[in-house]
């Protein structure tokens, strides 16, 4: 099967689909069908790869973390969307559909936040052009990532706080998408991962993409090799992910998708919904959930409020299901010990999300050696997080 | 009893049917039955059974807390079959019911047609399963006589409507708003006139019934003029059953007492 010509007719494989309330599937069709026609759209790339240049910050470099490859070995390399505007990789999507949606006359956005990162992207991008926006995010996550929440208030956004079920970010999407089914014709549902019914998970994959793109046009720039021998990201639905690996998947190197492991995949509270779950219907689309027997959706762990989400985006379903990407898990402690050695020894302070790749690297570099090379897409930056790092650390750094 | 049995009844008596809907295990899985036998007696012709789920994306707080009444009281979808099995046996009317495609997807399309089957299930409805994603299950419930109500809303064209119909067995669940589950107080000009379109449109092909924020006999009067074959309510007797959590015996007579008032508007 060619990994690339994915989704063919909505789906990816068996995976992904339009499974929607009535009331959204024209949505989604006309969705499917105006991306489609802009995507080639000379003016609107053109705006695009001016907004990305000039207010995101992109090209983002990459990296040689020498300091951590002498100490672990192989060669580890950051790819550093943490410099973008905002801190993380989310803003290349937000600009991309905020401005989608301008296209398609919607005056009003909606978002999901988890740890904020997504609702802070989209809060700038709809204060650039002129949008009303609104985001949903898990009371939960309100109290732990409440740097994020006043950031997003500041740029202009009403933040929602979610009440219901596990008050995290799948509640955040429950919400999001009642309010969507409520004011379809006036809003525009800006989804920050790649989940969703179809086209969603199509559309944030391609505007992340440009993160993989970079890295294939700077890697042989800066290295005797051409492709690197093994690409690194964290999966919580999984869009940083995606878009560091899709244009990979044709090529010969190792691709790992890393999901955070919580207190233990053993112990019941996790978020590793590729390495222990099982296949489902969540929000929109066929893909893997944490599920019980009677297809109830489960609590999941996380100390990352990223990635504490029981689905994954169905294109990761997929290329686990080819075999292409390997899933693996990353727990709690693991991630906040690699977070610590990533500022002391290389002097930035990664996201939560971002520690579990890193910490996914760091394990690998001790196994491959000196002579393999490692990229690591460093999605975001961790000041965001400085306060849960403090409580879970006693603040005795 | 079938459906098409109840509609076709509906029609020579020149009425809409009045179908009501309550989540299976709320408060337990054993007052259903009771609540089931008290919405029938009012004059409900049609129970929709809500098989609980985590995530009710196309439901309002309401049939939500509902939802998780029942969840916390750990019913399962096996214990929700086992008990519609004894509506069926007791009461002679149709039972539906509606879930969220996750539960049929998680025991698989084939074994919870089967168990529907063997419970007496007449249909079954899909909020969040389009026809698109359910050609497997259309034809797998066609050949168990189950039938698969779709639905449409004010967003569906008329040309996405004749799929639908296509797909649609036993009657079309035409929303009635944009919006999820829940009562309202007033429905704008714009729910007549999409009701009257699909309901042109559908021109009899299959009996339409409306749901969605309907509560009040003057609701069901309106909408029972518009030509529409049976009006559904949800919320508003879930309202009942939560005011009333701690006196079962106010519960089931305010449940007939509603269900009778309803039904008397829907009898044009």
């Amino acid at each position: 099967m060619n990994l690339k010509s994915q989704p063919t007719d909505g789906k990816f494989g068996i995976f992904g689909g339009k499974y929607v309330p009535e009331t959204l599937m024209p949505v989604v069709d006309e969705l499917e069908e105006k991306y489609n026609e802009i995507k080639e759209n000379e003016e609107f790339n053109k705006k695009l790869s001016k907004l990305l240049q000039d207010y995101a910050g992109r090209s983002t470099p990459i990296y040689f973390a020498e300091n951590l490859s002498k100490k672990y070995g192989g060669k580890i390399y950051f790819k550093r969307e943490d410099l973008l505007h905002g801190g993380a990789h989310k803003i290349n999507n937000s600009i991309g559909q905020a401005l989608l949606a301008k296209s398609m006359g919607k005056k009003r956005i909606i978002a999901e936040t988890g740890a904020g990162q997504h609702g802070v992207a989209t809060a700038m991008a709809c204060a650039l052009l002129d949008l009303k926006c609104e985001i949903y995010m898990g009371s939960n996550d309100v109290e732990r990532q409440s740097p994020n929440v006043f950031r997003m208030k500041l740029l202009g956004a009403e933040v929602h706080s979610v009440k219901s079920g596990s008050q995290t970010l799948k509640d955040a999407i429950n919400e999001a998408i009642r309010d969507w089914v409520t004011n379809v014709e006036s809003t525009y549902y800006l989804i920050g991962s790649v989940v969703g019914p179809h086209p969603y998970p199509m559309i944030v994959r391609d505007f992340q993409s440009v993160i993989g793109r970079e890295i294939k046009e700077q890697f042989p720039k800066i290295t005797s090799q051409q492709i690197p021998d093994v690409i690194i990201a964290c999966v919580g639905g999984g869009s940083n992910a995606i878009g560091t690996f899709y244009p990979f998947l044709d090529d010969e190197c190792k691709l790992v998708g890393v999901e955070a492991g919580g207190l233990g995949i053993d112990k019941g509270k996790h978020s590793s919904t590729l390495s222990a779950g099982s296949e489902g219907v969540l929000h929109g689309a066929r893909s893997y959930l944490l599920q019980d027997k009677d297809g109830q959706i489960q609590e999941t762990h996380s100390i990352s409020a990223g990635l504490d989400y029981p689905g994954v985006g169905p294109e990761h379903s997929f290329l686990k299901s080819q075999d292409r990407v390997e899933y693996v898990s990353i727990n709690d402690e693991e991630a906040v010990n690699a977070f610590v050695e990533m500022s002391k020894l290389e002097g930035i302070i990664p996201a939560l999300e971002t520690s579990h790749a890193i910490a996914e690297a760091i394990k690998r570099a001790q196994e491959l050696g000196d002579k393999k090379s490692i990229v690591v897409t460093l999605s975001g930056r961790g000041d965001k997080d400085t306060p849960i790092i403090a409580k879970h650390l006693g603040n005795n750094l | 009893m079938r459906i098409s049995e109840k509609f076709k009844e509906g029609k020579e008596q020149k009425r809409s049917l009045l179908i009501g809907f309550i989540t299976a295990g709320d408060p337990s899985i054993e007052v259903t039955p009771k609540l089931a036998k008290a919405l029938v007696e009012g004059g409900v012709d049609i129970i929709e059974l809500g098989i609980p789920f985590s995530d009710p994306i196309a439901d309002g707080p309401t049939i939500q807390s509902s939802s998780m009444r029942s969840l916390s009281n750990g019913t399962t979808t096996k214990d929700i079959l086992d008990m519609s099995k004894k509506i069926v046996e007791e009461l002679d009317v149709p039972v539906v019911l509606l879930t969220y495609y996750n539960t049929i997807m998680k025991m698989g399309i084939e074994e919870f047609l089967h168990e529907a089957e063997k419970a007496g299930i007449s249909g079954i409805v899909s909020p969040d399963l389009p026809p698109e994603e359910g050609e497997e299950y259309v034809k797998l419930a066609k050949s168990k006589s189950i039938n698969t109500i779709f639905l449409a809303s004010p967003s569906t064209s008329d040309i996405r409507l004749d799929n639908i119909i296509d797909s649609t067995s036993g009657f079309l669940y035409m929303v009635s708003l944009f919006g999820v589950t829940g009562t309202r107080d007033l429905f704008t000009d714009y729910s007549s006139q999409a009701i009257k379109r699909i309901v042109e449109r559908v021109n009899g092909r299959v009996p339409v019934a409306v749901g969605f924020g309907i509560s009040k006999p003057e609701h069901v009067r309106n909408f029972t003029k518009l030509g529409v074959d049976g009006i559904i309510v949800g919320s508003a007797f879930i309202k009942i059953i939560e005011n009333n959590l701690d006196n079962s015996d106010l519960m089931l007579e305010k449940l007939n007492k509603l269900a009778k008032e309803l039904s008397h508007a829907a009898n044009n």
